[in-house]
């Protein structure tokens, strides 16, 4: 019985992984929707303060903060959203492909760049290949919180408020649905004004207390930190349906390779038992 | 009817409230400002304390407690960003010290040059993997 029993062996090893990728799409799916519920009470906030920082570029403070003012860019920093863990599929990879295309444009123009990485597989891929990493968030869970993203964003806004970087992007996957995630870069700082809000023609302004500049800085860095939060929210969304999406591809092929084994073991089987049975009549007509 | 003012209370985490309302209180960094309806634009941050909003109907007086954030008023919406975290500047700072620093530790052993060829190497097989996954999987369905 040629490799009769080795093919058994290989079913029973497929078997196991594809309970285990069963499993793990089972685990992602419920995830997914937690997740997805997540992104959905962020966004009201996000809403609310694109809305005020619309109205603020409309009014016409006496005090231009650094954000708001474009400048000449010769370095610029990155803030790269990622998930923790692999086996989600080609998430990780897609993004960071499209972003090595913009890296490489930059690298041509002599452009320089700074990363600020936030989830294991952003700094083992960035730190694998040297870039200048200036801070990095990990281990920030399925629920993530805004507490611990504060202090990376800052020592990025910190390096612009400084005149060390001239513009601040994000790189992060959209949530489109369940199966479509896309890559995405957006420029966070100098902040870019909405255009779609209906223009308010008259001169006005806010009263700022206790003062315009206080104010603006301010409200300016929780606008760019809720930009990352809602990121890294999305992200996480993404990460579990990419994930769910990619366990089920995994668990579909053990079930091929396993009807397919079964099919090699049992014409082995037959062929065994033949050749037995062939052999016991040679053996009773030599007798 | 009395006039009414519209009323959003969200913190990044969630929406907390949104309704209309006829008389807000909340506790601006300068003293409690109260907001009646056409209020003149203002902006200001608010310390932690309560937010109440006079819904003006069966609902009565309710209360928001926040731990700081921003206000926005417009004349007729009031927009409250209310903070999940606690924020102080020596906070923040020692925030930002840490994330640098783990930066650091991850950055030790490694030059601060990137490497593209190396990452675009790498990039490659990652992507013809999954192409070829994808390929032996269309393969089969066939």
């Amino acid at each position: 019985m040629a490799g009769a029993k080795e093919i058994r062996t290989q079913i029973g090893s497929i078997k196991n992984t594809s309970k285990i990728t069963k499993a793990m799409e089972m685990v992602a799916a419920s995830k997914m929707r937690k997740a997805q519920s997540r992104m959905a009470a962020t966004r009201p906030y996000a809403e609310k303060m694109r809305n005020v920082i619309g109205h603020l570029f409309h009014a016409h403070p006496e005090y231009k903060h650094t954000f708001m003012i474009e400048r000449e860019v010769k370095r610029i920093g990155y803030i790269i959203v990622s998930s923790d863990r692999g086996l989600c599929g080609g998430l990780n990879n897609n993004l960071f492909r499209r972003l090595f295309k913009e890296l490489k444009e930059h690298r041509d123009a002599g452009i320089e760049v700074d990363f600020c990485t936030i989830g294991n597989k952003a700094l083992g891929f960035f730190g694998r290949f040297g870039g200048n990493i200036v801070s990095q968030a990990v281990h920030l869970g399925d629920t993530p919180h805004i507490e611990n993203l504060i202090g990376t964003v800052k020592v990025m806004l910190d390096a612009y408020a400084d005149g060390k970087i001239d513009r601040i992007s994000i790189a992060y996957n959209q949530f489109v649905n369940t199966m479509t995630q896309s890559p995405t870069f957006e420029q966070l700082v100098p902040i870019i004004p909405s255009t779609a809000e209906e223009e308010l023609k008259h001169h006005w302004d806010y009263i700022y207390e206790p003062g315009s500049k206080e104010v603006l800085d301010n409200l300016l860095g929780r606008y760019v930190e809720s930009l990352v939060y809602q990121a890294v929210v999305e992200n996480g969304a993404c990460e579990q349906s990419a994930r769910m999406v990619a366990m089920k591809a995994a668990s579909d092929n053990a079930g091929e390779l396993i009807d397919e084994l079964q099919l090699i073991y049992n014409k082995a089987r037959q062929a065994a038992i033949t050749q037995e049975i062939s052999e016991i009549v040679g053996g009773a007509a030599a007798v | 009817m009395a006039m009414t003012i519209h009323v959003d209370i969200v913190s990044a985490e969630g929406e907390i409230f949104s309704g209309l309302a006829e008389m807000v209180y909340a506790p601006a960094v300068m003293g409690e400002v109260g907001i009646a309806p056409r209020h003149t634009p203002l902006v200001t941050q608010l310390k932690p304390g309560e937010v109440r909003v006079d819904t003006g109907n069966s609902k009565g007086m309710q209360h928001f407690y926040v731990s700081g954030g921003i206000l926005e008023i417009q004349p007729h919406v009031v927009t409250v960003l209310a903070d999940t975290a606690i924020r102080a500047v020596d906070l923040d700072e020692a925030a930002a010290q840490e994330a640098k620093r783990r930066a650091e530790d991850a950055m030790s052993d490694r030059s601060a040059e990137f490497e593209y060829a190396k990452a675009q190497s790498e990039l490659a097989e990652a992507v013809a993997q999954l192409r070829a996954i994808e390929r032996i999987r269309k393969g089969k369905r066939s």
